[in-house]
């Protein structure tokens, strides 16, 4: 590794069993002076964004990994050139952490406590005893595979019969690594779940993608992962009925302006939302069955007793859905200061774990994308979703007379599982009434 | 969000304001002589620096993981120093600052967070049990150790006295309040002192408790006072008392130190995903070690050779600490079937011998494995 005084720094496991890391930015350059422990990077793991001190003290020979990369622990990241004497003498045996210079299919595998586990630690040198090369199905008559539960699902995963893989394991069981490997040996064969290759010239099946200046690959990371996951289960789990009604808002519009001028909104965001979720919460007092979910293992309706508020943000990051918790036992002050700091938290990415679990019904409002309506994706888990619309001047019949008047459209999606036709209609029918008429809030609330 | 519910601020044993004056208190006499202030001074910073570089170790590959202190000092170090030698101390795992004035090596406690020791140290040799990382369970160790004392009859005036470490996390588990009830009906000679940093990982003080810890002792039977947790000089003096109480016979006494967690819980956690920077900002106008200089400085008791030799006695540390972490050896594989069991039996035997020879049957590995 020792390079006439170059030194490397692989990625550590900061985090107790991650296996890889996102390097966000460098902070030195080559060239740069550095000292023992000065800040040289910031990464991004699985659980935390964290600082990386530099162990030697040298000049920057060389970034090895480039921002925005992602990759295993064990990875060179930076070379620095320690000038021999200069740097910091390391002790030759340091083998209990970084090794200096993992094998190149060296991993760690994680696991629920402790430091992970590496997967290489049992290949550094090679058994004498060859395992036995049978497959288990010839073990005796019936037949007796040994694999644990996480091998058992990556067979699973790559379509491995299990009753077909040679065990390498102590006592015949079957490691992650056999299944690997009769996995790649058996490629081939359409007992693996791919596409077969189309046997006619290709055309453009798998150009270099990054030489295409026409496409754009984004890896599906992150909050977008968890965006695809979320819809995905939602939208073919639950089946969903979406309801539509226009509703004249022009009193709700004088109220929101009305509240601005209070003392008890001075410090916070009024808007035409906060009566909305406002008006949802009363219909869900009226109606406590649209706040409930399907529990398919007990076969079982779990009607909330409770209301975690979701609203739907938009962020630079993506869709995320964070919920206000108890929610109907706010005051209305106390559910705009909530509202407001929801937002703000989600813009700034700043969002809580518990605030994006635990939700029961949840409003997007998709209004401030000058839409009027849409089919909103339940949020996993929940019974409804309400979408808000613009709010535009329309002519409305107002009094027997056409009038302007403040109009928007209100859209409800629902499970239909649980939720049929009457009570979602229901549900719709009771926020546009108390938004037509605002007074209904202050008497429905008591 | 609104709570009905109106939660008293309560009274806070203060000797040495965030300012760094020194307020005299009836209750707790404190002398601040000046030879004993400025070793405080010395302890708090030499801790901090140790404690910083674990974490540097630990995010260079070092370290498996390290629980930091920072923020804590004056508590850990204000009460230990209060401690006679005979005294039993029972830590959870962030008490490096106890583990600091008890002279357990810096090493010896590395060693334990590289993984390479599963103790790291003789508890008898300093009074200083090990680390305990189950939450909460050395509160019953510590209790149950005093009331061994009780009944050798080592109490009075130079008796023993126990203390036991743990956080405001555990103050929700069912052990520490066994300990309590245990250590109240009994009258153990027991200090419990609860380093309250706001914050159990994640989880903020007041979703923890209704009503402030220390109050809770008074519901056992016992005295419970709340403490300035960044004043070294009130962790002193109060933790004396109370241990001298517990020596004479008097009973436990829990005493909550009102302090602030200002890193992460451990090297695995992120704290920027839960609090804000406001918070942070709060609690470090309120440093223990800023309040102790500027109360030297103040008095005129310290000036910059002082404080400069101080800095440089903590950068050497430093370094001493990183080379002895490097140097730490691994342990032979076969040492963990010396180590748990007190006397070798024939199972224990077996398990070696078969181990031995799994050790064996890779290539090159003749002799390796002793």
């Amino acid at each position: 590794m020792t390079h006439q005084g170059i030194q490397q720094f692989v990625l550590p496991d900061v985090g107790e069993g991650l296996t890889e890391a996102e390097i966000l930015t460098w902070h030195v350059q080559p060239g740069d002076q550095v000292d023992v422990n000065q800040v040289i990077c910031e990464i991004e793991t699985a659980k935390a964004v964290v600082e990386l001190p530099s162990p030697f003290a040298g000049r920057v020979e060389a970034l090895l990994v480039e921002a925005g990369e992602t990759v295993p622990v064990g990875t060179p990241i930076i070379a620095v050139d320690t000038g021999g004497a200069a740097g910091e003498p390391r002790p030759e045996p340091a083998p209990a952490a970084a090794p200096a210079e993992p094998p190149a299919e060296e991993k760690r595998e994680p696991v629920l406590v402790g430091y992970g586990v590496k997967s290489g630690a049992t290949k550094r040198r090679a058994r004498r005893r060859t395992p036995s090369a049978v497959p288990a199905q010839t073990v005796g008559q019936r037949t007796v595979v040994l694999a644990k539960p996480p091998v058992r699902k990556l067979a699973k995963d790559l379509g491995v019969d299990l009753r077909t893989v040679v065990p390498s394991g102590p006592n015949g069981v079957i490691t992650r690594d056999d299944v690997r490997r009769h996995a790649e040996q058996n490629q081939p064969q359409p007992s693996a779940p791919r596409v077969p290759e189309p046997a006619a010239p290709a055309p453009a099946a798998s150009p270099a993608p990054e030489r295409d200046v026409r496409e754009e690959r984004i890896p599906v990371k992150g909050v977008l992962k968890h965006m695809a996951a979320a819809m995905v289960d939602s939208a073919f789990t639950a089946p969903h009925v979406t309801e539509f009604l226009q509703v004249d808002v022009t009193k709700t519009v004088k109220v929101v302006q009305k509240l601005r001028q209070r003392p008890e909104f001075a410090d916070v965001k009024v808007s035409p939302l906060l009566l909305v979720a406002r008006a949802l919460l009363i219909a869900v007092r009226r109606h406590p069955r649209i706040n409930a979910s399907w529990d398919e293992a007990n076969q079982e309706v779990v009607v909330k007793h409770y209301v975690n508020l979701g609203i739907a943000a938009a962020t630079d990051r993506g869709l995320v859905v964070p919920n206000i918790k108890d929610a109907d036992r706010l005051p209305l002050p106390d559910l705009a200061r909530a509202l407001t700091d929801l937002t703000e938290k989600a813009r700034a990415g700043q969002t809580a774990p518990a605030d994006l679990t635990g939700g029961t019904i949840t409003i997007t409002n998709i209004g401030v994308f000058g839409i009027d309506g849409g089919t909103p994706i339940l949020n996993r888990g929940e019974a409804a979703i309400l979408a808000l619309g613009q709010i535009r001047d329309m002519p409305w019949v107002h009094k027997g007379k056409i009038k302007i008047r403040k109009v928007t459209t209100l859209s409800l999606s629902f499970d239909h599982r649980l939720v049929d036709g009457e009570l979602g209609s229901k549900v719709l029918r009771d926020v546009a009434t108390i938004l037509e008429d605002p007074e209904e809030m202050v008497l429905a609330w008591g | 969000m609104s709570d009905s519910t109106v939660r008293e601020e309560p009274e806070l044993i203060q000797l040495l304001t965030p300012d760094g004056e020194y307020v005299p208190h009836p209750d707790y006499p404190f002398e601040p002589a000046t030879a004993q202030v400025r070793d405080l001074y010395r302890d708090l910073v030499l801790v901090r620096r140790l404690d910083a570089e674990a974490v540097a170790l630990q995010r260079q590959g070092e370290l498996g993981l390290w629980a930091s202190l920072l923020g804590q000092e004056a508590a850990q170090i204000g009460s230990a120093r209060a401690l006679e030698p005979q005294d039993m101390a029972f830590p959870s795992y962030r008490e490096h600052g106890v583990a600091w004035c008890r002279g357990v090596r810096p090493r010896d406690l590395l060693a334990m967070f590289r993984g390479v020791t599963n103790g790291g140290w003789d508890p008898y040799e300093h009074n200083f049990h090990l680390y305990t990382i189950v939450i909460g369970s050395q509160t019953l160790h510590a209790t149950g150790y005093a009331m061994g004392v009780q009944r050798d009859g080592a109490l009075g005036e130079d008796g023993t006295a126990v203390i036991t470490y743990f956080g405001d996390g555990a103050t929700s588990q069912g052990d520490t309040n066994e300990a309590f009830n245990y250590a109240a009906v009994n009258n153990a000679p027991v200090v419990f002192f609860c380093q309250n940093n706001q914050w159990a990982i994640s989880e903020p003080n007041d979703r923890q408790s209704k009503a402030p810890i220390y109050q809770r002792a008074a519901g056992f039977g016992f005295p419970g006072i709340r403490v300035d947790g960044n004043d070294v000089f009130a962790c002193l003096a109060v933790t004396r008392k109370a241990l001298q109480h517990a020596r004479e016979g008097q009973g436990p006494t829990l005493i909550e130190a009102f302090t602030y967690r200002m890193g992460a819980h451990t090297t695995s956690d992120d704290p920027t995903r839960y609090r804000t920077s406001a918070e942070i900002e709060e609690w470090r106008r309120k440093d223990p070690i800023a309040r102790l200089r500027a109360y030297l400085v103040r008095e005129g008791k310290a000036d910059d050779g002082f404080f400069d030799a101080v800095e440089a006695e903590a950068e050497k540390l430093g370094e001493q600490v990183r080379a002895e972490c490097r140097a730490l050896p691994d342990p032979a594989p076969l040492d963990i079937f010396r180590e748990v069991y007190a006397e070798p039996h024939r199972e224990l035997d077996r398990q070696r011998a078969e181990f031995a020879d799994y050790l064996a049957s890779f290539e090159g590995a003749e002799g390796a494995a002793r």
